[in-house]
């Protein structure tokens, strides 16, 4: 036993090789993985709650079934990790946020359903920033979450909880949820990859909603294959979200394999001019723009044809993004009044009606939740309406519509995919922005206008910045997200064959050393 | 307690104009709820009927019923209204215990029908009725003021909510503004509730029983002076939930309009609350300080486009409208146009329709519908429908009289008794032996008791003063106590004493 391998520091598709062999039990495991969360949680704070026990049974069930001879899918007894934004039966559930505290739901969202289902186990509930408002998970209303490359660095956000989690070796993968580029900046920033799938092609039903034209659940995970497998497992039609699509998913982990063998030639890759390139450069990192184009000219050398792609109505993505996200959000949230769930403040008979849903939400809710809840309200209202909201799909028309003419291959023009970093920045310190809004949401400049698109968006890591994690995004057509996972597998490969090893593997050394 | 004074109601249209205008709720009768699962059976225990979607619980969706939408479509196509081909539902956001979500999904600027009229008779004269739109949106919870002495939220030691109403469909049907309708305005007002929920029921999609609250009314009213160029200032009176009411609520805020204006005050445009027992409104919220509900299209619901193929589906599904029905049922009944607006108006079309067909003569079933029982109705302040007694039973009364087993004086003691619960007609007649005595040895004795006791009437009749009959009638009415048949007594009592 003493030359097993450290279970925690394998990818997914590592495991459940070991685990259908029979090598290893879902028990070790997952107990490898509770241990480590119990040695490393508390500095890391990737978690908000995480029940040993029960994730214990569930594995052991599991590995009952499998000796019993039943037929289990290829992901039983795989841990995982859910944000917690995600509605899990019986497991408390707070989307960050204090308004929350201490519900334990009735039902699981489709994506825990399918998780469940498929055998995973699930280890717990990470942190993220409240109601998914932020880019460093420091608005989480619980507790602060840190960067396993660098401690005094944000993991990103607001899906923080889970990228420490997968880069930290606490979570083999994990899932997130994006609105704006809550995926795949925490990805790029941790060393990770981070899908945002096509809207509607992974169920919302039971994501607890921040504007809900946006919302996307999606793979954290340490490679691209095993982000496809997580992806396809979660993914596809659900009846229970109106806006979900139903088609079948593309094959993504075959997709995955497929860009993994380097082979580009054929492909049109745009670089959007507007997202860091000649004259938009300001506010993007040295490190951050060669990285990316390194990364390019490894793309160029497996075939791909690489043009630049003006873009311009993505310097408009950050203002109509806040705009429609916080007007959604305004409405999202009013649910949360004290009556029927969550905290409840000044129920004490000297309050009427209207004070305890003031004080509840007054002490419930943190400050960047209230800023964006005052900034929808107004954006919505009479008056108002058409200058702000109204305005702001105009150009989220406009986004769609430059996207459209970008990927229109007819007579030969057009790109099959955009590509950009995924972040201007590398992971910046704690406590740097938090008093800044706007430096804060720029995090998330490249990354709003596939979400405001709709359009499938990946981060794939293109090496390190001053020791720190640099993403590179692809973006693709609705409904082909497998293109996304292609040619970031071939990056992927060829990065890792040229290093001689995955980016990630150089984290335990640093950590230890 | 109401303490505003009145004009009254025939000096208020020397002076003024009325314009009213209605927007009536319908709870579909769907079996499930608009975006869920859940049944929508009346009157089960609070908070059972409810899951996560109606409870609004976080990360919960929507999904809209199809059922619903046919259903507004069909109430649409029958008052005559354009269906949208392509529209929205729209977030109405406000807080209140009764909405789960903190919004009511409902639709907006983008509704499912548009335009369209209903065609109302009061007193022989057609007032058109314009329809503005037709909208499908849910229905709130019901709160329940525990602990104070009015039931109302003011004064109450706590509020429970029961969300099982929370989600069930809800279709509103808004009028334009309706001028011209003078002294009539109140009985338009309640024509117009009346017609609609005739239609609504003759589709199918709806119980309309108002008394559970399946149809609702808001009545706007306004005054303005004779021949003004622009009309007044409206209130909009909430809680409006019977016919009846719906012309009481009219006639009092014009009267109560009436006097503010007149004595050169203003009317505030704000929210009443009716009230059943006084007949009055009392004012709610002011509309000037009211809520902005932020509308916006609804992001986790996707459009409704209804294509014209479905829409002439449901077309030529639509059975026959009211106002086609009261056509055939006139020629049929060969009665005129306005004894048929009186039966439509009093709600009684329906029920004499059914008396009819459980073997009442025509004339027999309006007689008791608008006679005796719309009396009745009037007076414990209900509707025609809400009696204690079923067409049936009616048609059944009405029999007993055609086969002389009763007349009709008895048959208001036995329809007393029906009322009260006591069985069917023939039942009660059996019971209480109210059965009109035939030629039985009874009295066949009380006739001629009365003969012998009266030999100087008899001389009378028989010198040719036959009215003076009428004494020996009613001498034997009163020995039998009412329950022999006057007519059968007189030709006996004439066979006797004529013959001889």
């Amino acid at each position: 036993m003493s030359t097993s391998p450290d279970l925690t520091a394998l990818d997914v598709n590592a495991l459940t090789a070991l685990l259908s062999a029979g090598e290893v039990s879902a028990v070790e495991v997952t107990r490898a993985h509770l241990d480590r969360i119990a040695a490393d949680d508390a500095t890391l704070g990737a978690y908000l709650h995480v029940d040993g026990n029960a994730a214990l049974a569930a594995a052991a069930a599991v590995d009952e079934a499998r000796a019993g001879g039943a037929a289990l899918g290829p992901l039983a007894g795989v841990p995982v990790a859910l944000k917690d934004v995600v509605v899990t039966e019986g497991v408390p559930t707070t989307s960050g946020s204090k308004i929350l505290e201490g519900w334990r739901p009735p039902y699981d969202a489709t994506v825990a359903e399918r998780l469940k289902s498929a055998g995973t186990v699930l280890l717990g509930k990470t942190n993220m920033d409240e109601f998914a408002m932020g880019s460093s998970t420091e608005n989480s209303a619980y507790r602060v979450t840190r960067n396993p490359w660098d401690p005094d660095r944000i993991p990103g956000g607001s899906s923080g909880g889970s990228s420490a989690a997968v880069a930290g070796h606490l979570a083999p993968w994990a899932i997130g949820t994006d609105t704006g580029g809550s995926i795949r900046q925490p990805a790029a920033v941790t060393g990770l990859v981070g899908h945002k799938p096509t809207y509607g092609s992974v169920s919302r039903y039971g994501l607890i909603a921040f504007s809900s034209s946006l919302d996307q659940a999606g793979p954290m995970a340490r490679t691209v294959l095993d982000a496809a497998v997580l992806h396809e497992a979660i993914g596809g039609y659900d009846r229970r979200d109106s806006t979900s699509i139903d088609v079948p998913l593309p094959r993504l982990a075959d997709a995955a394999r497929a860009g993994a063998t380097g082979d580009l030639a054929g492909l049109r890759i745009g670089v959007v001019t507007e997202l860091g390139g000649e004259g938009h450069s300001d506010g993007y990192e040295p490190g951050v723009l060669a990285r990316f184009g390194e990364a390019l000219e490894v793309l160029a050398g497996l075939g791909a044809e690489i043009v630049p792609v003006s873009c311009p109505t993505f310097d408009l993505a950050l203002a109509a993004y806040y705009l429609i996200a916080p007007s959604e959000a305004s409405s999202n949230l009013a649910r949360f009044d004290g009556v029927r769930f969550g905290l409840r403040v000044g129920d004490d008979g000297s309050h009427d009606l209207d004070e305890v849903m003031a004080l509840t939400r007054e002490q419930g809710f943190g400050p960047e939740v209230k800023r964006r809840i005052i900034l929808g309200t107004y954006a919505l209202s009479s008056g108002y309406y058409e200058a702000y909201y109204g305005q702001a799909q105009k150009v989220r028309t406009l986004i769609s519509r430059e996207f459209a003419a970008a990927f229109d291959r007819t007579d030969g023009a057009g790109v099959d995919v955009l590509v950009s970093p995924t972040t201007p920045t590398v992971a910046f310190p704690i406590g740097s922005r938090v008093d800044d809004p706007i430096a804060m949401y720029a995090a998330d400049l490249c990354t709003l206008p596939a979400s405001l698109a709709g359009v499938p968006a990946i981060s794939v890591p293109c090496g390190l910045s001053e020791g720190l994690p640099v993403g590179l995004q692809v973006m693709a057509p609705g409904l082909a997200d497998d293109r996304c996972y292609r040619v970031a597998a071939a990056l992927e490969a060829a990065q890792d064959a040229a290093r001689g090893h995955r980016l990630l593997d150089e984290l335990p050394a640093r950590t230890t050393a | 307690m109401s303490t505003d004074r009145l004009l009254d109601f025939d000096e208020v249209a020397t002076r003024y104009e009325p314009v009213i205008g209605l927007e009536t709720h319908v709870e579909l009768g769907t079996a499930s709820k608009m975006f869920c699962g859940c049944s929508t059976t009346f009157g089960a225990e609070p908070n059972t009927q409810t899951c996560p979607v109606c409870l609004g619980l976080p990360g919960s969706l929507p999904v809209a019923n199809e059922a619903a939408v046919a259903a507004t479509i069909k109430i649409g196509l029958a008052l005559g209204s354009e269906i949208a081909s392509w529209c929205r539902f729209a977030r109405k956001n406000y807080f209140y215990p009764d909405i789960p979500k903190g919004f009511q999904t409902s639709q907006y600027d983008e509704p499912l029908c548009v335009g369209g009229h209903l065609d109302v008779v009061v007193d022989g004269e057609t007032h058109r009725v314009e329809i503005e739109r037709v909208h499908l949106e849910e229905d709130t919870g019901k709160n329940l003021h525990v602990g104070g002495s009015t039931g109302r939220i003011h004064g109450a030691d706590h509020s429970l909510v029961d969300y099982n109403r929370a989600g069930i469909p809800l279709v509103e049907i808004v009028t334009k503004p309706v001028p011209g309708a003078g002294l009539k305005a109140p009985e338009v007002a309640r024509a117009y509730v009346t017609e609609l929920r005739e239609i609504v029921q003759a589709l199918g999609v709806s119980d309309v029983r108002m008394e559970q609250g399946s149809l609702r009314c808001d009545v706007n009213i306004s005054l303005n002076p004779v021949r003004a160029a622009e009309w007044g200032t409206r209130t909009e009176t909430k809680n409006v939930n019977s016919l009846r009411s719906v012309e009481r609520a009219v006639r009092y805020e014009m009267r109560r309009q009436a006097v503010v204006l007149d004595e050169g005050g203003r009317i505030v445009q704000e929210t009443r609350h009716f009230h059943e027992d006084t007949g009055s409104t009392s004012s709610g919220r002011s509309k000037e300080e009211a809520t902005d509900y932020r509308y916006f299209p609804e992001p986790d619901l996707v459009p409704i486009a209804a294509d014209a193929a479905w829409i002439e589906e449901l077309r030529a599904g639509l059975p026959e409208l009211p106002a086609a029905r009261r056509e055939r049922l006139q020629q049929e009944w060969g009665i005129s146009g306005t004894e048929m607006q009186w039966l439509a108006n009093a709600g009684a079309l329906g029920l004499v329709e059914q008396t009819v067909a459980a073997g009442a003569t025509p004339g027999d079933a309006r007689k008791w519908w608008l006679g005796d029982l719309a009396r009745r109705a009037n007076e414990a302040g209900s509707e025609l429908a809400e009696l204690a007694v079923t067409p049936a039973q009616v048609a059944e009364l009405a029999g007993l009289v055609e086969a002389g087993t009763i007349n009709d004086k008895l048959a208001r003691q036995v329809l007393d008794s029906v009322l009260a619960g006591r069985g069917g007609p023939a039942d009660v007649v059996a019971a209480q032996g109210l059965a009109v005595l035939g030629e039985s040895d009874e009295l066949v004795a009380a006739v001629e008791a009365a003969i012998a006791g009266a030999p100087d009437i008899v001389a009378k009749v028989q010198s040719g003063k036959v009215q003076a009959l009428g004494a020996l009638v009613g001498a034997v009415m009163k020995t039998t106590r009412g329950t022999a048949d006057a007519a059968t007594v007189k030709r006996m009592l004439e066979e006797r004493v004529l013959s001889s």
